[in-house]
């Protein structure tokens, strides 16, 4: 993996991104010895602007810290576009292998199930989910693995059915291999890097579904989110666009980061671009 | 051959300086050498010779990271290629200068009929043609290259033609707008032995015709006998030798000149042992068949191709067959079949007395142990992220060894497919071609199978490492007490190695007998169409004719 990591730092853009997500897994680490103290705590007068009396972001209409929040509010996003997204992938790919592998009916039956969710648009689906199991970080997380797995499982189907038929595949089979030995040894190491790419992708994106949950109240109540920030601040933002503009930019230089990282890790994961 | 005239192309101490990463500083090193009008210069070497980069150099279609040095000349008609810039180039080629590459596939455009890509080539060069005129020209030049029907071929697409007809329609394309000089580029190497010799007859045909210069690469030193008035062998860059075909072939004066020769197979007299008609039959199949329905939909019927019909055929213990015939004979599934990589439709294939189509699954693991593949292309036969020893240890893991017998073992025999103990701890890309090979074979030998298929196991390699693979092969046939499968296309390699030669065709066997029976007197027509169609036949002939009176004088 060295020379793939070299190359990866040898890309402005993926530099560029993962210094953003150092700051933002920073922030998310240290969020109490930054800000101590419940970031729905009231602290300072209504509406102080940014800058003032040293508030960084300014406070919010109940004098609620907007920086305090933003930082807490890392927490939560990349708590759930991780877990979500890990979910996701073993999922995705446990279904993906299996039907790209068996083939026939098998995997016919798969790719119908896979397609059943895929016919519902995702955020819809999510929406419904959290709205029945009553919003929680464990249900929020649920909603969105439920809503991304299909990808992965397409992708690792295809990566799967035209490793299958490999020669060193055959070799393997020739040796005795068994078909469980022949899917974890042989086919997945080599299906595995357009499936880490597709998966970085996807942090973000469930980064975004949580925020608009989150936007919509369907969020965790307990717990500062940006989507739960920007919400809020909405109907104020003529007035107090501090509170709105702060989480909002967090949102975008946060998915912006892992769009960056991931990008790049397709150029270097990738074997059909040339690394030059 | 060399008239007094001008040379056509005339280059100079070419150097091409590769990046520095590269394992060595020049592609191609101090090169010169002249192309008259009326003549085939062949440049001949080995792959990484730097055959094709002097090809592409001339045409100014190099890769960006490779420099030309500022010494060298390549001057055609008076004018210094190199001196030129991307704009004045696109006036040379496919104008001036006719190129046909190796691969007749990818060289066309899949979506665009061949009419309007010949007219294209055409178009690009001569502006002021009306429509008429240029069709007429397209079918002229189809004409030319022998294709039947040109109007059919002119409305066609690409993959509806043979790879023999696609090179043909890319030696039209080069050639319609009546080059002096073609470059071609390994233009046979992508094809069978029988369309290799019309290919190569038709372009000595039109070479004579329209007194054209051609500079004609391959790796193939029997085909440079066939078609060449001068030669240049080339290695890592630089020219060993140079002269007219009799004198490198016939007296070659270096050392590896002589050496790509005696690697031609079919040079060395067949290593036979006592092909032991009192062994046990080891291998038998009866009436095997098998189908394969392509396509097949609403629109378009399915196609059928017959890959095996009503195979039979038995195999000594101890005993080396090699199974021939051009592709889509049906030999490779033939051998996958054994394996039972590919389910025949039916018959049986008894090994040792027992059906293995029949057997469940334990014991068909069982069987896995006792018949091996090593398959043709090297570099995608081994697990890209696995280490070498860990390859080959596998089977013997799955097997029932443990792991650190299994791992010594796979050391041992790295060791004696002469790679060495260090090459456990490798990744498959850090080795060349034929040291993958070799790898293959280790793997294939760590069950010590008591049957090797070798699936064209030598084709994708140079000469000379072909001659050292079929070499260990033989070695390790005897070392193993193997029974040897051997599938591949190639007449001379089949001559070499086996005891008894099969020969396939549209999935049957024509014809069958030992190597001088069926190399030698050929019965079916089938297979004396195969034997005359190899490349350098006549050479060799000759070859052996002159010894002979050398040795006479002697």
């Amino acid at each position: 993996m060295k020379p793939a990591l070299l190359a990866f730092l040898r890309r402005p853009s993926g530099v560029i991104g993962l210094v953003i997500l150092v700051f933002v897994v920073g922030a998310a680490l240290f969020a109490s010895a930054i800000y101590p103290g419940n970031p729905w705590d009231t602290v300072a007068t209504p509406f102080t602007p940014p800058g003032t009396d040293g508030l960084l972001m300014g406070s919010d209409s109940l004098g609620r810290d907007v920086a305090a929040g933003v930082v807490h509010g890392a927490r939560i996003s990349l708590l759930i576009g991780v877990t979500s997204t890990f979910m996701a992938l073993v999922v995705g790919v446990l279904v993906g292998a299996i039907a790209g592998y068996s083939g026939g009916r098998t995997s016919s039956l798969l790719m119908g199930v896979t397609e059943l969710f895929q016919s519902i648009p995702a955020f819809i689906l999510a929406i419904l989910l959290v709205a029945i199991l009553t919003p929680s970080v464990a249900t929020i997380t649920f909603a969105i693995a439920i809503v991304s797995w299909p990808q992965v499982a397409r992708l690792t189907r295809g990566e799967f059915l035209s490793l299958k038929e490999r020669e060193y595949v055959q070799a393997a089979r020739c040796l005795g291999e068994s078909p469980v030995s022949l899917m974890v040894r042989y086919i997945l190491p080599n299906a595995l890097s357009p499936v880490v790419v597709a998966g970085s992708l996807s942090i973000a994106t469930a980064i975004l579904i949580e925020s608009a949950l989150s936007f919509m109240g369907l969020g965790d109540p307990n717990m500062m989110s940006w989507g739960y920030m920007v919400g809020t601040a909405r109907t104020m933002i003529r007035q107090a666009w501090w509170m709105s503009f702060f989480p909002g930019l967090a949102i975008l230089l946060t998915v912006l980061a892992i769009n960056l990282v991931g990008e790049s890790l397709n150029d270097v994961l990738n074997p059909r671009i040339s690394r030059q | 051959m060399t008239t007094g005239a001008a040379p056509l192309l005339k280059v100079r101490n070419l150097r091409i300086a590769l990046p520095a990463a590269g394992d060595r500083l020049f592609a191609v090193d101090g090169l010169s050498f002249d192309v008259h009008p009326n003549e085939i210069v062949c440049l001949v070497g080995e792959s990484g010779s730097g055959k094709s980069m002097t090809a592409h150099a001339i045409l100014g279609l190099l890769p960006p990271q490779v420099r030309i040095d500022a010494g060298s000349e390549i001057v055609c008609d008076g004018t210094d290629l190199l001196q030129l810039g991307e704009q004045g180039l696109q006036q040379w080629r496919g104008n001036r200068i006719g190129m046909v590459f190796q691969e007749p596939m990818s060289a066309l455009n899949p979506l665009q009929r061949i009419g309007a890509q010949i007219a294209e080539a055409l178009i690009l060069h001569a502006r002021t043609l009306g429509a008429e005129q240029v069709r007429q020209r397209v079918l002229a030049s189809l004409a030319a290259v022998g294709l039947p029907e040109p109007e059919r071929i002119c409305r066609a697409y690409p993959f509806q033609l043979s790879g023999g007809q696609r090179q043909r329609v890319m030696i039209a394309m080069a050639l319609i707008n009546q080059p002096r000089v073609l470059l071609a580029d390994e233009p046979t190497t992508a094809l069978d032995v029988t369309t290799q010799k019309q290919i190569l007859d038709l372009i000595r045909r039109l070479q004579r015709e329209r007194h054209m210069g051609v500079l004609f690469i391959t790796h193939d030193i029997g085909v440079v006998a066939d078609i060449a008035d001068r030669v240049i062998v080339m290695r890592q860059g630089c020219a060993v030798e140079a002269g007219t075909r009799d004198e490198v072939m016939l007296k070659p004066r270096a050392e590896y000149t002589r050496a790509l020769i005696d690697a031609l197979p079919g040079r060395r007299p067949a290593t036979q042992d006592e092909a032991g008609g009192s062994r046990e039959v080891l291998l038998q199949i009866r009436g095997l068949s098998k189908r394969f329905v392509t396509g097949g939909s609403l629109w378009s019927p399915a196609r059928e191709v017959a890959a095996a019909c009503d195979i039979d055929l038995d195999v000594r213990e101890g005993e080396t067959v090699a199974i021939v015939g051009e592709s889509g004979s049906g030999k490779s599934t033939l051998g996958r079949m054994i394996m039972r990589l590919v389910e025949p439709d039916q018959g049986e294939i008894l090994f040792a007395g027992r059906d293995i189509l029949k057997l469940p699954r334990r014991d068909l693991a069982n069987f896995r142990r006792d018949a091996q593949l090593i398959f043709q292309d090297p570099f995608s036969s081994l697990n890209p992220r696995q280490k070498v020893g860990e390859a080959i240890a596998r089977g013997l893991i799955i097997h029932g060894e443990a792991p650190k017998a299994a791992r010594n073992r796979a050391r041992l025999l790295l060791d004696r497919v002469g790679l060495g103990a260090w090459a456990a701890e490798r990744f498959p890309h850090e080795f060349s071609g034929g040291q993958r090979q070799r790898v293959s074979i280790a793997r294939a030998l760590a069950l010590q199978p008591r049957l090797l298929i070798a699936d064209e196991a030598v084709s994708a390699l140079d000469v000379s490492i072909q001659a050292q693979i079929l070499h260990l092969l033989g070695d390790l046939k005897r070392e193993f007490n193997l029974t040897l499968l051997f599938i591949t296309h190639d007449l001379r390699v089949a001559g070499e190695i086996a005891d008894r030669v099969v020969v396939m065709s549209q999935g049957r066997i024509v014809e069958t007998g030992t190597p001088a029976e069926v190399l030698g007197a050929p019965r079916h027509p089938y297979t004396r169409q195969l034997v005359s169609a190899v490349a350098g036949t006549d050479f060799l002939g000759q070859l052996a004719q002159d010894r002979a009176y050398i040795e006479a004088l002697a």
